[in-house]
């Protein structure tokens, strides 16, 4: 049985993690949830946001440049992904979107290998990050909880922009009925293009925010991407509260779960998907029977 | 001597030219009517790719590396290693005759070779050199940097008897339970390595020490783990924290705060590849490097480089090869030379992987003086010494795995480093002897040689 102090600091972990993957996932169900496209490269965008990290902080040392970069690369590859391909998948079957995303996904990892290598590139805590805070007798990397403050200011964001923008009046209406939305007159397919601009950028954010944090290669949305999923189907296909409280949800699991035994905070997040997918299958925050 | 070398198939075979020698010294008859009776004597079987895979004038070396996937920088490495080899055999340069090679190429004939990327998985790897050896009628097999790759490469060379020098791959069961009569290991096991790396532990950091483990859980972690911490416990030291995690895992935070609060002193990091740098950075993030000393039992062929000396610095592992051994072996010297004027970096121990086992098998087949599999494998199980990158080795009969020394090394600082890769001090090199394996400790059981 592990100890208070042990249970406390995993406890913290999770949240630490949850914020972590809650905002990974958002990119993802945003897509889907509009879309209804289940997109496979969103391990891979979220690997660009990682490496545009590393090139502006390279080069400039600033933080707020690479966030900024990071989200506008993105977008401006979501944009060029929808128009160029995406957009004649929205009417095929699922079996091809997946296929078509995934290939995708191995396309921009193998490209990142060809100009960057396959090797870790480092990329640095900013200044005001390092150190270290301790709260009792736990010790905590600072950029970690400071990243869940910069995180949950841009949860917070998205869910403005989300609900109580006119454009996240049509994008949720999307997600409810497209057709509908169509036949009053409004441009869905230019709203598509938005939000696929925008569920990349929100990858690319997520990679920006990460990148101090873990080592940046080529392969590591691979990871991110399976957590990502999990996180939704917790949290409920395509609902955007659902993926922050999925994303919590799992992180709590992965780290009170390895308090006990590490080997088996994966499954035991598995576990947890396959109890709410017999008990509730739209999800914790899905609705019954949307599309 | 050349000359009679590269006729073998069709001529006289340097063990028959010995023979011819021994005959024409008792007197009994005159060379050139010897010569074709002796050949019709040494004639063998067909056997795998033998001998249709012996042209006139060259041989077919298949070669599968990771240049796509998660171990590719390692993959490129080791492909410098066996292009290098190959280069230099075929010209017959200098280098190879200090290795003992006679002319260009072997027994004559060029080394001919291609390159498939594996992708890191060993399904790519199989059905590429399945291909090498079914059109080009490969002679040797060789190529991987996972010990998944390499045991189901064995498994394939000794199916099609064609001889497999396995690449870089450091699961005792390579040489163990999935050992194979045509597979040969170079890299240490993690039972080699634990022996070489636990007195110079207990010798630098004392004999009273708790250590706490990150461990990949798949065969090779777990493999390193049994290993290195049982000949750890031997010398007096406490495993007091074993964190499994799964393979290609990017956030450890979770049991990074068990090793953390395992009052530890030793954080000993089993994982490899990017996994080693990420654990790493984020152990550093967490405090932990400050309150213990890293060990890294198997350190990745670019980790320094990678992580930083803020994390390698006094950091204790082993290697398959080191650059700085060149101080101590003249070959070593030569191979370091030769790949960096041609590549510009330093070769890491991927690369002297390729270039070594290249070399190892063309002087077991000059030795044979065929390129028949059986007496190129007995040539290899004789416990005949090479002198190598890493001084005189040679492989044991028993499990084929190589005799080699296993070198222990420390992070540099900044300030201690003289160039710019001159990441690591060697601390000790172990002798082979000390450090093999004995028989039957992992329950290999070579197969049938036909």
């Amino acid at each position: 049985m592990p100890s208070l102090s042990t249970l406390l600091s995993q406890g913290f972990n999770g949240l630490i993690l949850g914020a972590l993957l809650a905002l990974v996932s958002s990119g993802l169900t945003i897509i889907l949830g509009t879309l209804g496209v289940l997109n496979f490269a969103h391990g891979a965008l979220f690997m660009l946001g990682a490496y545009t990290a590393y090139v502006v902080l390279g080069h400039t040392g600033s933080y707020v440049l690479a966030v900024l970069a990071g989200c506008a690369f993105l977008a401006v590859v979501g944009l060029v992904l929808e128009r160029g391909l995406i957009q004649y998948y929205y009417d095929r079957n699922e079996e091809d979107q997946i296929l078509v995303t995934y290939g995708l996904g191995i396309m921009i990892v193998e490209a990142v290998r060809f100009f960057f290598g396959g090797n870790s590139q480092q990329v640095s805590v900013p200044g005001w990050g390092e150190g270290i805070v301790s709260i009792g007798s736990l010790i905590y990397p600072l950029y970690r909880v400071q990243a869940v403050v910069i995180i949950a200011v841009t949860l917070l964001a998205l869910y403005l922009l989300l609900y109580r923008t006119r454009i996240g009046l049509v994008v949720r209406a999307g997600i409810e009925d497209t057709v509908m939305v169509s036949m009053l007159g409004i441009n869905a397919r230019r709203t598509f293009l938005l939000v696929f601009a925008l569920g990349a950028a929100a990858a690319g954010f997520a990679g920006v925010v990460y990148a101090p944090i873990i080592s940046v290669n080529p392969d590591m949305g691979g990871s991110f991407l399976v957590d990502s999923f999990v996180v939704i189907v917790i949290g409920g296909l395509g609902s955007f509260p659902g993926a922050v409280v999925g994303g919590l949800a799992a992180g709590e699991i992965i780290s009170l779960t390895s308090a006990f035994n590490a080997a088996y905070s994966d499954v035991m997040l598995f576990v947890v998907m396959a109890a709410v997918l017999v008990l509730r299958p739209q999800g914790l925050f899905g609705v019954e029977g949307r599309q | 001597m050349t000359e009679f070398d590269s006729d073998e198939g069709q001529g006289v075979t340097r063990r028959d030219f010995l023979k011819i020698g021994a005959g024409a010294a008792a007197g009994i008859m005159l060379p050139s009517l010897w010569a074709p009776a002796a050949l019709a004597a040494e004639k063998h079987q067909a056997l795998g790719t033998y001998p249709a895979g012996v042209g006139r004038h060259s041989v077919f070396v298949g070669i599968t590396v990771p240049l796509t996937g998660s171990y590719s920088a390692s993959g490129k490495d080791l492909r410098r290693g066996y292009e290098l080899a190959i280069e230099q055999i075929n010209a017959g340069h200098d280098i190879a005759r200090r290795w003992g090679m006679h002319g260009k190429g072997v027994l004559g004939k060029q080394i001919e070779y291609d390159v498939a990327d594996s992708q890191t998985k060993p399904n790519p790897a199989v059905q590429a050199q399945t291909k090498f050896i079914n059109q080009k009628k490969a002679l040797m097999i060789t190529g991987s940097v996972s010990s998944a790759t390499a045991i189901a490469l064995e498994k394939l060379a000794q199916r099609e008897h064609v001889l497999n020098m396995v690449g870089a791959s450091g699961s005792n069961d390579t040489t163990g339970k999935d050992c194979q009569r045509y597979g040969f290991r170079s890299q240490p096991p993690a039972y080699m390595v634990a022996q070489g790396l636990a007195p110079v532990l207990a010798k630098e950091m004392g004999k009273q020490v708790k250590a706490a483990y990150l461990v990949p859980d798949y065969t090779y972690g777990h493999s390193v783990f049994d290993s290195v911490s049982k000949a750890t416990e031997a010398l007096g030291w406490k495993t007091v924290s074993k964190q499994l995690v799964p393979l290609g895992t990017t956030d450890f935070s979770s049991a990074l705060i068990n090793i953390a609060n395992s009052g530890a002193d030793v954080f000993v990091n089993v994982a490899f590849g990017n996994d080693a740098v990420a654990s790493s950075k984020q152990a550093q993030q967490f405090g932990i490097l400050k309150k213990m000393k890293l060990v890294v039992p198997n350190i990745s062929p670019f980790q320094y480089k990678e992580a930083g000396s803020d994390i390698m610095e006094g950091a204790y592992g082993t290697m398959d090869f080191w650059w700085g051994l060149e101080d101590r072996y003249p070959l070593a010297k030569d191979f370091v030379q030769a790949f960096e004027a041609k590549h510009n970096y330093k070769p890491r121990w991927t690369a002297n992987i390729g270039y070594m086992q290249t070399y190892i098998w063309a002087l077991a087949v000059q030795r044979a003086g065929t390129f028949y599999p059986v007496s190129v494998i007995k040539e290899l199980e004789s416990g005949h010494k090479v002198d190598s990158t890493l001084g005189e080795v040679w492989y044991s009969d028993y499990d084929h795995q190589l005799v080699r020394p296993v070198p222990v090394v420390r992070g540099k600082s900044s300030a201690q480093m003289k160039g710019k890769e001159d990441y690591y001090e060697v601390v000790g090199v172990v002798s082979g002897e000390k450090a093999m394996v004995p028989k039957g400790t992992f329950g290999c059981e070579l197969g049938p040689y036909t």
